[in-house]
Formats: C-alpha cells, structure tokens, sequence
C-alpha cells in the first residue's frame, strides 16, 4: 500500500511555488510520499517489534501457559528470578564463556590484522579465508567441534592420548562444555573481528608512524602510544558487538545437547541466559517466566555496554582521535627527552 | 629492507597458520562425511578422505525431506532479501536525500530501536505469529524481517554521499515524482551497496535458528538449519550421515560467498568504521 502512496505523482514540484503561510499543513502534505516511503519499517516495527517489547511488559507480570487463563501474580515472577539458582547460574554460565571467548578472540584479531597489515601479498586469499568460518551456519560448526569435542572419539582426545596425556570428557564436565563453546564462538568471529581491525589500521595515517620514528620510538613503543589509541573507536566497535553477541549466546549448547533432554548439558554446564528463556517459555510453556528472563538479559545487555563504553572510552569523534593522535607525539618526545637525560636504557629495552 | 622483509615472511607464517586452523573443520567435516561410522570411531582417526560420500548424502536424503527444507530456506531468504533491499533502500533514500517534518525524529527512533535484543520479545513475538495464524507458513519467516534499522541506517549513510543533490533536482524539473526519483536517480547509485546489504541479509536468514526453530512447528516444513539439528538429534550417533548433512548445508553458501565475497568483506569493514 505505501508503494502506490508513493507511486502517486507527488505535489512536491507543482506546490512549491505556493508560499501562501496560511497552508501550513502542506509542509506535512508535500511530505506525503516520504512519510509512505519510510513507514514500512516503523509499521513493521510496531507489530512485531514495539508491540512485543510492551505486551511482554505486561506477560512478565502473570503467570500464563500460552492457552489457559493468564493469571496477575505482581512482581513474582521477578522475586522468583532473583532467587532462581538455575537463572544466576545460566548468568555465570554465559559471562564464563563470554570472557573465555572474548579475550583470546580479540587479541588473535589483533595479531592477525596486524599481520595482515604486514603482507601485501595473498590478501584477498587470506581475507576469503579469515571470513568464511563467519558465514557458516553455527549449527553445521557446533556438529563439527561437537565431534571434535567428543568425549571417547573426539579428534581432540585422539591427539590428546597420542602426546601420552589423559583424555578428558569435554561435553561432560560443566568447564569442558564452556570451553568447547568458547572454541566455537572464537573460531567463527576471530577473522571477522581481524578484518575490522585491519579496516581500522589502514585508516591510520602513515604520517604518524613516520613522526614517531623521527622521533625515535621503537615498534613496540609505536604499537601501544599510536595503534591501539587510534583504534579505540575500533576496538570499542568489536568489543561491544561480542558483548551482544556473546550474551545471547543459543544455538552452540542447543545443538550440542537440545536434543539429550536437558538443554544446558551435563550439571547444566553449557545452559546460557537464552536457553534457559528458551526452555521456560518453549519447553515448559512458562510464557511470563520467559518474558522476566528477556527482561533480566536486557537490563545485563544494557549494563555491560554501559561498562564498555566507560571502560574503552566513547569518543569515536574525529576531533577527539586527532587529539588523542597529538597528544601520543607530545608523550613520545617527552619520553624520549626524559630517557636521552636518563641514559640509553630504553633504547635496548626490547 | 631486510627488517621489512623479515616481517612479511613472519606475517605470512602467522597468516598461514591461522588460515590452518580456519579451514581446518572444513576439511574435518568432509573426511567425516566421506568416511563410514566405524571408520570415524577407530584409534588412530582416519585423517583422509574416504570413499562413501555420495552413501552418506543418500542417507541423508532418504532421512530429512533436504530438498523441500532447502526450497523453504531459499525462498524465506530470497523473499526477506528482496523486502529489505526495497524497502530499506526506498527508506534510506527519502532519509538521506529530503527535508520533510519529523526527519530527525523518525531517523532517532530508528536507531534507538537498534538497542533492543531480537530475544527481549520472543515470547510475545511467537504469541502475535500465534494470533494472526501465521505459525508454521511462510509468512512467519518472511514479514518480521521485512525490514530493518540496520539496512536503512546503512543505506542510507551510503545514500548521503553517492547521491547528487543535483540529479535529484534536474528529475524534479523534468516533473519526476518522488518515487520516479527513487527509481531513476537512487537505485542505480545505490547498486553496490544493495549488493553488500542483499548478500548480508541472505546469509543470515539462511544461518538462523532461533527463530525458525520457534515459528516452523510443522515437522514437515523445517528450514535447513533446523532440519540438519533435527537429524543430528535423531541420528546423532551416524557422524558420517550428519556431517554428510552438515556439508550439503554449508556448500551453497560458501559458494555464493566465494564469487560474491570480496567486495563484502571490504563493505563489512567499512560499515564498523562509521560507527
């Protein structure tokens, strides 16, 4: 319906010439095929976005099973919440796997952009490479590493037993489950998080690096006074972006143990916050239990990117960076001034 | 010289070995799809290819309805792909290129509803799907995903600058309409950036699972993804059927990304640096 709005021949040129400031509401009318042009989204988004986001309001304070009749029951459902052992375990489950995912992911990233920076050959090739784990299906992966993991044939226990270390039961014991999770998490981003980054060392300029070398400053000296300042607004993109990601962490322990009966696995090791949702609401049909727990992930959503943002700093502002960038030269040269009095010890430091 | 020449040969060995241990399920997964069972479970593994591929995809086809899950995937892909690309394009175009009251507003609105995890309303999503009828069709996959902030916000930062301000006005002279400028003058600029958002949407309509899991409840309409965890759930102990599986999901698409990839992966990274 918006298309034949839109389709209509629009009053924009014929009324423009109208300057008549008793027709004000024109402003509105001219805008007409605009209005019909963006409205797809915002009338989708109402139905199924907005809507949701309110009725789950709504649900999180009844007890309902989806058919029967919905009961009010306040604020229970939190108070249950906040002393569900199950739910603050999913909470420990999913940051665990988060920061063992996260951390080595990350400076991976880094490495590989960097060495990525380096070669000028190959590129493309690497680059295919790099992202290809990102756009497979987390199911097909999690069945790879899932065999990969497995306790009494897994690949890794194979190589394991033949270095003449004990096998270990990965997908029995809860850290094992995590690990074997994080594995799948940190192989599938770590090329796409390089690529980032590389994105993000291109855009330094080489003037820079050339000052600081006039200057004297040794690699190391250059990586962590000019790379990782200017990469900020970079490492804040990827590091908020595998917050997200890694607090709605699903698929991995459903794949590997959605079918064994107990969604979160052997001592609910691998059971995070959106399976436990998923088991509520979809497995035993506690709709407004469900809804709370979508409630609790956002408030942690919102939290722990508050704390990113806090942590790594926000000032993606170009001024800012270009600030940060003088403010690295001035550090340098007064590194430099204080080590020539103090003698030549920073010169072979490395 | 020899520094820098020292430090790309140690680039490429860190590079090689990463592009290793990138590739290396891969291969993983067609030994165990080319191998039998018991061939898998045997000490030492077999670590080479085997001879019993087309076997397991057989098996496969004779287990799951592959095909039909594939044909649904495809056509919840390709109908979400084409939505979007229209309508978050038309979007962007009016967002990026007009002055009309409440722009701001609207555009603020939109990135605000960025914020917002997909799973914060699952329950009462499944619950409006469950209202209108829509559980187990086509539609459920399809309309939710029709459009979305990220593709208008990335079209249209893509719009501000490919777009003249002056072809605009020259179509509004010749008496174009707003969308005969949409068609005329946005489209053509904005084909490359359609091809990144197009390929992108795809990719990830055909990998979800959270939500096809909870709309298709028809056994017999599955999309791929949750047709394969079906499999593996049922068959999970025949590793050679259901990695056989897992390939025969993943080859499609690796083979779009490969043709189509460059380009895409240089568009990803521009996207995170206007963040």
């Amino acid at each position: 319906m918006a298309v034949s709005d839109a389709l209509r021949p629009t009053a924009t040129v014929s009324t423009t010439q109208d300057t008549d400031p008793s027709k004000r509401p024109n402003r509105f009318r001219q805008a007409l095929p605009q209005y019909a042009a963006v409205s797809p989204f915002f009338v989708l988004f109402a139905i199924f976005g907005a809507f949701p986001v309110f009725f789950s309001i709504w649900l999180s304070f009844h007890s309902w099973d989806g058919i029967g009749q919905m009961t009010w029951v306040g604020l229970e459902q939190y108070s249950y919440l906040l002393t569900d052992p199950t739910f603050w375990k999913s909470i420990t489950n999913t940051l665990i796997i988060w920061v063992i995912s996260t951390v080595p992911m990350l400076l991976l990233a880094l490495i590989i952009a960097n060495a990525l920076h380096n070669a000028t050959r190959f590129r493309s090739f690497y680059r295919i490479a790099y992202f290809i784990p990102n756009i497979t299906s987390v199911v097909a992966v999690t069945m790879v590493f899932g065999s990969i993991f497995s306790n009494n044939f897994g690949l890794l226990n194979a190589f394991m037993t033949s270095v003449g270390l004990d096998k270990i039961e990965w997908l029995s014991q809860p850290w094992g489950i995590k690990v074997a999770i994080a594995t799948i998490v940190a192989w599938r981003w770590t090329g796409y998080n390089a690529i980032i980054f590389l994105a993000g060392l291109q855009a330094i300029s080489s003037d820079i690096y050339e000052a600081a070398k006039v200057d004297g400053a040794s690699p190391r000296q250059q990586f962590w006074q000019i790379t990782v300042p200017l990469l900020r607004p970079v490492i804040l993109f990827t590091t908020v972006t595998s917050t997200i990601g890694g607090l709605q962490i699903f698929t991995e322990s459903q794949v590997l143990f959605g079918s064994s009966g107990a969604i979160g696995g052997p001592g609910d090791g691998g059971l995070t916050i959106v399976s436990y949702l998923y088991d509520n609401a979809f497995g035993s049909n506690q709709f407004g239990y469900g809804a709370a727990i979508g409630w609790a992930l956002f408030v942690l959503i919102v939290l722990f990117s508050i704390i990113n943002w806090r942590l790594i700093g926000g000032s993606d502002d170009e001024r800012l960076t270009k600030r940060a960038a003088r403010r690295v030269q001035r550090k340098i040269a007064a590194e430099q001034t204080a080590a020539g009095t103090a003698g030549k010890e920073s010169t072979d430091a490395h | 010289m020899r520094t820098e020449r020292v430090r790309e040969v140690v680039s490429h060995v860190v590079l090689m070995l990463g592009v290793l241990v990138s590739l290396f399920p891969f291969y993983w997964m067609l030994v165990m799809a080319s191998n039998t069972t018991p061939d898998i479970f045997t000490y030492p593994p077999k670590l080479v290819l085997g001879s019993h591929l087309w076997e397991n995809m057989g098996n496969v086809l004779d287990n799951i309805d592959f095909f039909g899950a594939m044909l649904l995937t495809l056509l919840a892909s390709l109908g979400v792909t084409v939505l979007v690309l229209f309508f978050d394009s038309l979007a962007a175009f009016a967002f990026a290129k007009y002055e009309f009251p409440g722009r701001n507003l609207l555009f603020g609105i939109l990135l605000v509803t960025f914020m917002i995890p997909s799973q914060l309303a699952l329950v009462p999503q499944f619950v409006t799907l469950a209202e209108f009828g829509w559980i187990g069709s086509l539609k459920a996959l399809i309309i939710p995903g029709a459009a979305n902030a990220f593709g208008i916000f990335w079209m249209r930062q893509y719009a501000k600058g490919a777009i003249p301000d002056e072809l605009i006005s020259a179509a509004k002279v010749d008496g174009a309409g707003f969308f005969r400028q949409y068609l005329t003058v946005g489209l053509p600029v904005l084909r490359p950036g359609l091809a990144f958002l197009g390929i992108f949407t795809f990719i990830n309509v055909w990998n979800d699972y959270l939500w096809p899991l909870i709309v298709m409840t028809d056994p017999n309409r599955l999309t791929l993804q949750v047709a394969l965890q079906q499999l593996n759930g049922v068959y999970g102990t025949d590793y050679s059927m259901v990695m056989a599986g897992a390939l025969m999901s993943v080859i499609p698409l690796i083979g779009v990304f490969i043709i189509g990839g460059r380009h895409f992966i240089a568009d990803i990274a521009a996207g995170a640096m206007k963040f």
